[in-house]
């Protein structure tokens, strides 16, 4: 085991490569360079490859013909190169494709600027594109979860046949922390895929990697088959951390970024004595509703707090269903929530009354 | 009885969705007869456009992919980068690669991705209800140019064979046409050279194919023929535009 200083954007990628990932298309867009600096040297080191596309729309597309071939395969960009994958990324869906697409998510709306975002959440947890799909989203909060996430990521997507999205932004991309890597590089395990069309090389059958069903009868038993398939993930992959949960009168709601600055500000609290925590969404799509929802019977108040205008609030108000008031605080642009300013608003509620 | 005739292994078994008069069959028999005779059928794996051919994949019996509107070079990029000893093709029209996919098979040529690609040209936008496409010639009439194509509103018809053979990554480009007997026969042989560059893993291959659509040409399956050999030939030549020494 070593203990190493990493990059946010670095570790994705070696994260990637301990998880068996050997080919990454994509096209350049800040801020998330350093991932493909990164896997552009290390990618031919392990056998694998590095191709950098002529657009996101040819990125997304090259990655559907590596995964249908059956490979483990992952792209990354941020908002503006997301938006352009989202046809590409709903085929892939319908498809039943698995492979991982990372968002380093930055301002918007249009050209925006490259400063820390989480305004993509609406895009990312509701499909993003056409058509009634699912993509399983993964908000790591730090260098050794993005290491450890990209593993899963990588395993989900496999074990659901489903593209999976690693949802970051140029906060997480840009700082370095410590990571705790294996010394060895264990060879990937890879699920047999014996769906993947690879040339049918003897096989007594024709492998189809394909979203088209002209009968309508033919596609809603195929939205019917996902639908079972999003369920079943609604069921067995939320996933949160609680922070300081226990006994507290009210529960901050961060993820990402944003809940690195909340465990600050319950610290604050909890220095003073007052039960404040926070509960942090590591699965933004299936959302932690269950969690949520067993929360609202014991704590007075909610408040989250988003890097934009109130996305992820929706999701806790359904979660909460009415039985608890649920604030919301945000900053937007690119800007960062300050942990004192948090602190004041939250305060604010708590003194103030909440209802 | 000797047979002398039979329908290729590498086509499944069944009828055509196509019109009648339409030369995606003939096409789709050329490529399937050059897989059989190369003995490529397990290696082959077909990359399906949108538009008329959009369901190829039904009819070539080798492993498909179904690929977005434009993008089947990429699609076919992420294939052949990981399975690099196979035969990939991609099938498009020319809606499909010469509009909203031009970007995708420009780049894939520039590469030099060792794929081929049978692109069917028959200067309209078919399955939608017969549009004009960049292929569509001046003074043509679709449902899109009812006064007919015009140089000052539209511009002019795009050459893709010879845009495509001006860039390094391309080793063998060809354009043919299947509107009588000896050109079918030249564009099968067109179609068998692609396949042995691409095997020879020489570059980029593609063959442009002229092709006829009585239905959205409002012509009868014989006059839509006359009418490729009058009307297209002279603004699309035929003949290979780049091949590499070492093929005949």
């Amino acid at each position: 085991m070593a203990k190493i200083l990493m990059k946010g954007n670095e570790a994705i990628g070696e994260g990637a490569v301990r998880a068996g990932c050997r080919y990454f298309f994509g096209y350049p867009i800040t801020p998330q360079s350093e991932l493909p600096h990164y896997l552009a040297k290390r990618l031919p080191e392990v056998g694998g490859l590095y191709l950098q596309a002529e657009s996101e729309v040819a990125s997304i597309n090259m990655v559907f013909g590596a995964a249908g071939a059956g490979a483990r395969v992952m792209t990354s960009s941020s908002g503006p190169g997301i938006s352009l994958m989202q046809e590409g990324i709903s085929y892939l869906a319908g498809a039943e494709l698995p492979c991982v697409i990372v968002n380093m998510i930055r301002g918007g709306p249009g050209l925006g600027n490259i400063a820390p975002a989480q305004s993509d959440y609406f895009q990312a947890t509701r499909g993003g594109g056409h058509g009634d799909y699912r993509v399983l989203v993964l908000a790591p909060s730090s260098v050794q979860e993005i290491i450890d996430l990209m593993q899963d990521a990588f395993d989900l997507a496999d074990k659901y046949r489903n593209p999976v999205m690693l949802a970051g932004d140029g906060v997480l991309g840009q700082m370095m922390e410590p990571v705790i890597l294996d010394d060895e590089i264990k060879p990937p395990s890879l699920p047999e895929k014996s769906w993947a069309a690879t040339g049918r090389m003897g096989r007594d059958r024709k492998n189809l990697i394909n979203s088209l069903y002209i009968v309508p009868e033919n596609c809603e038993i195929h939205n019917l088959e996902l639908g079972r398939k999003y369920a079943a993930m609604e069921e067995s992959e939320q996933r949160w951390e609680d922070y300081h949960t226990e006994g507290a009168e009210m529960v901050l709601v961060a993820f990402g970024t944003a809940a690195r600055v909340c465990k600050a500000v319950v610290d604050m609290f909890r220095e003073e004595g007052r039960p404040v925590g926070l509960l942090r969404p590591i699965t933004l799509w299936p959302f932690p509703w269950k969690r949520v929802s067993a929360l609202a019977d014991s704590v007075r108040c909610f408040l989250t707090v988003e890097m934009n205008m109130g996305q992820m609030v929706e999701d806790i108000r359904l979660a909460v269903n009415g039985k608890r008031p649920v604030r919301f605080y945000g900053r937007v642009g690119g800007m960062l929530p300050v942990a004192r300013d948090v602190y004041r608003e939250a305060l604010k509620i708590l003194d103030g009354g909440a209802d | 009885m000797k047979k002398v005739f039979t329908r290729p292994k590498s086509l499944k078994d069944m009828p055509f969705h196509y019109c009648p008069g339409c030369t995606h069959g003939i096409v789709h028999r050329l490529v399937a007869e050059v897989i059989d005779e190369m003995g490529i059928f397990d290696r082959a794996i077909a990359v399906a456009p949108v538009g008329c051919s959009v369901f190829c994949y039904e009819y070539f019996d080798c492993d498909a992919y179904q690929a977005s509107h434009g993008r089947a070079p990429a699609v076919a990029t992420g294939i052949k980068r990981v399975l690099p000893d196979r035969v990939v093709f991609t099938y498009q029209g020319d809606g499909d690669m010469a509009a909203i996919g031009t970007g995708e098979v420009v780049h894939a040529a520039a590469r030099g991705e060792k794929f081929t690609v049978i692109f069917i040209n028959n200067a309209i936008y078919a399955m939608t209800g017969g549009q004009m496409a960049p292929t569509t010639l001046l003074g043509q009439v679709t449902t899109t140019t009812p006064y007919g194509r015009s140089r000052e509103v539209n511009g002019c018809p795009v050459r893709m064979s010879e845009m495509l053979s001006v860039l390094d990554g391309s080793a063998y480009i060809a354009r043919v046409s299947v509107h009588d007997p000896p050109n079918v026969a030249r564009a099968k042989r067109a179609i068998r050279k692609a396949f042995e560059v691409q095997e020879a893993g020489l570059g980029f291959t593609m063959v442009e194919v002229l092709s006829s659509c009585p239905t959205n040409w409002g012509l009868s399956p014989l006059k839509a023929l006359k009418w490729l050999e009058e009307n297209m030939i002279p603004y699309y030549p035929l003949g290979e535009y780049k091949k590499p020494a070492e093929v005949g």
